[in-house]
């Protein structure tokens, strides 16, 4: 592994074609700076572990990546597109591409796994008859009871989210976020309130997607076993700086809490 | 060290005393102006209970012309249910546009608030008058009176509803690329649905209750009856009304109680 607090490593630039170039990335808060110039390039089909301590900026900087954030200053290239130049219309259609795994799955809660799986239809068709499972056409419920196949759920597809398990809700995100047909994942801690087995399987399953499908993954992750399984590459966020940058292949789970020690100390 | 119990009350500015005094003195200025004296409220109670008195007058209760006053009532509950459902219906977009998080723009949104605040502080009775003017005497200027009174009462609590809802899955579909549309039929309104029903089970409470004083102006239903009964002192019929009014609010109150407790 190389040192933690080296000179980023260009791991990911050695591909061509990156399909996220983050270029002098900043965003202020009442004057506070919470990202303060991000450089960074991730290549398609890999999984990225994105890490660091509480209020480092992670949350940020992937909803930065879509503009949920406005970034203060800087530019995104996402799957080839300027994103700071998108219109409302183009920036919709933009996001549409992009699957965001919550840490808190964000499903409506009194709908059933089926409704709010199709609801990630709504990436591409605007159409009311997306709002509910019932009045869902016959193509879109076969997709989205595939998707919840693909996540192991299909036979609770008429089951009420709020009645379901945390990690079987965090499935139901996934699937929701697959049937969107996304180019580019970006996860947000989606292991968090998971028990130590499900936050296991959840990763393992965003992981299979990027293998069979070759979506990119962008995930944040507390849990250093998980960044270590199921990653090909470390960035790590201090102070606002990507300060590590590194192959996971390289990496030790010593090293990272050298990381996270002198993020501490500093 | 034994802790200190604090003081049992807090100590209070000379101004908040001064604030309590006026407050004092309001409510009693308004009581001796109002209020009637007790000498007449207690000749007046004795006068109800005179052989020639309004109670005695009243019973036994004259239920002669059931027929003609059950479809009375039929209509009363008819412009209830008609002018609720209107007022529901369109109490929805009202609420959406007043809500922070959905209104399109800030003037909309508080174009929309004012005009809910308008529709539920007007009174019904004053809404009967004016649509008596528009459409004319009879049951459609009550059910225009109680659509504008239920816009107003459903829109503030629609609205309510939809402000405090966790704004998290509506972030999501946002971030899924869905138009403002998708994310009110898809996340809003499923998880607003418990407190809309509640809202409009009440809404059709209140709107029965209204609609038999509707009548006393002359906007249709039953209260056209009551108030014939009580001008020629026909007091045994008009009790015979009352009971009849009472029996349809208490069997819709019991009947909207036990749907929201199947559904909610």
């Amino acid at each position: 592994m190389t040192a933690p607090l080296s000179p980023r490593a260009l791991t990911g630039s050695a591909v061509a074609e990156p399909v996220l170039v983050v270029s002098g990335l900043t965003k202020d808060y009442s004057g506070r700076s919470v990202l303060r110039g991000l450089d960074f390039a991730l290549p398609p089909g890999q999984s990225t572990a994105l890490i660091g301590a509480n209020g480092s900026g992670k949350s940020t900087l992937l909803r930065c990546l879509v503009r949920l954030v406005e970034p203060t200053s800087g530019t995104v290239q996402m799957l080839g597109r300027d994103v700071g130049a998108l219109s409302p219309g183009a920036l919709r259609r933009f996001r549409a591409e992009v699957g965001i795994v919550w840490q808190r799955h964000n499903l409506v809660p009194r709908l059933s796994a089926l409704s709010n799986v199709i609801h990630g239809a709504q990436a591409r068709m605007s159409s009311p008859r997306v709002w509910i499972q019932s009045f869902a056409p016959a193509s879109v419920r076969d997709e989205a009871m595939a998707c919840l196949e693909r996540v192991g759920l299909a036979d609770r597809a008429l089951v009420r989210v709020d009645s379901l398990s945390g990690g079987q809700q965090q499935r139901v995100a996934i699937a929701r976020m697959l049937m969107q047909r996304p180019a580019f994942i970006l996860a947000d801690e989606p292991d968090a309130s998971l028990d130590p087995q499900t936050g296991e399987e959840v990763m393992a399953l965003l992981l299979a997607l990027v293998r069979e499908t070759g979506l990119s993954l962008l995930v944040i992750s507390h849990r250093l076993e998980h960044t270590l399984r199921f990653s090909d590459r470390i960035l790590g966020l201090a102070n606002g700086r990507i300060a590590l940058d590194l192959v996971t292949q390289r990496a030790d789970a010593a090293g990272l809490r050298r990381f996270f020690n002198h993020v501490e100390a500093a | 060290m034994t802790a200190v119990a604090p003081s049992r009350f807090q100590h209070r500015s000379l101004l908040e005393y001064a604030a309590l005094l006026l407050a004092l003195a309001l409510v009693l200025m308004a009581l001796v102006s109002t209020a009637p004296a007790p000498d007449r409220l207690g000749s007046g109670i004795a006068r109800l209970f005179a052989p020639s008195g309004l109670l005695t007058q009243m019973f036994p209760p004259d239920f002669t012309r059931i027929v003609p006053i059950s479809g009375k009532l039929l209509e009363t509950f008819q412009m209830a249910v008609a002018g609720c459902f209107l007022g529901l219906i369109l109490a929805l977009p009202f609420a959406i546009l007043a809500t922070d998080r959905l209104s399109p723009h800030p003037l909309v949104r508080h174009s929309a608030r004012a005009l809910i605040a308008l529709f539920r502080t007007v009174p019904d009775l004053v809404w009967a008058i004016v649509f008596i003017i528009i459409v004319g005497l009879g049951p459609a200027a009550g059910v225009m009176a109680i659509m504008v009174d239920k816009i107003g009462f459903a829109g503030r609590f629609f609205a309510e509803a939809m402000e405090e809802t966790d704004p998290g899955p509506q972030d999501a579909l946002r971030a899924i690329g869905a138009n403002r549309l998708g994310i009110i039929g898809s996340a809003v309104i499923p998880a607003c649905l418990p407190s809309f029903i509640a809202t409009s089970l009440f809404a059709l409470e209140k709107s029965v209750r209204g609609s038999a004083a509707l009548g006393l102006v002359g906007a249709g239903g039953i209260g056209v009856d009551l108030k014939v009964a009580f001008d020629l002192f026909n007091y045994d019929e008009a009790l015979a009304i009352i009971l009849m009014i009472l029996a349809l609010v208490v069997a819709v109150e019991q009947g909207s109680g036990w749907i929201r407790r199947k559904l909610i």
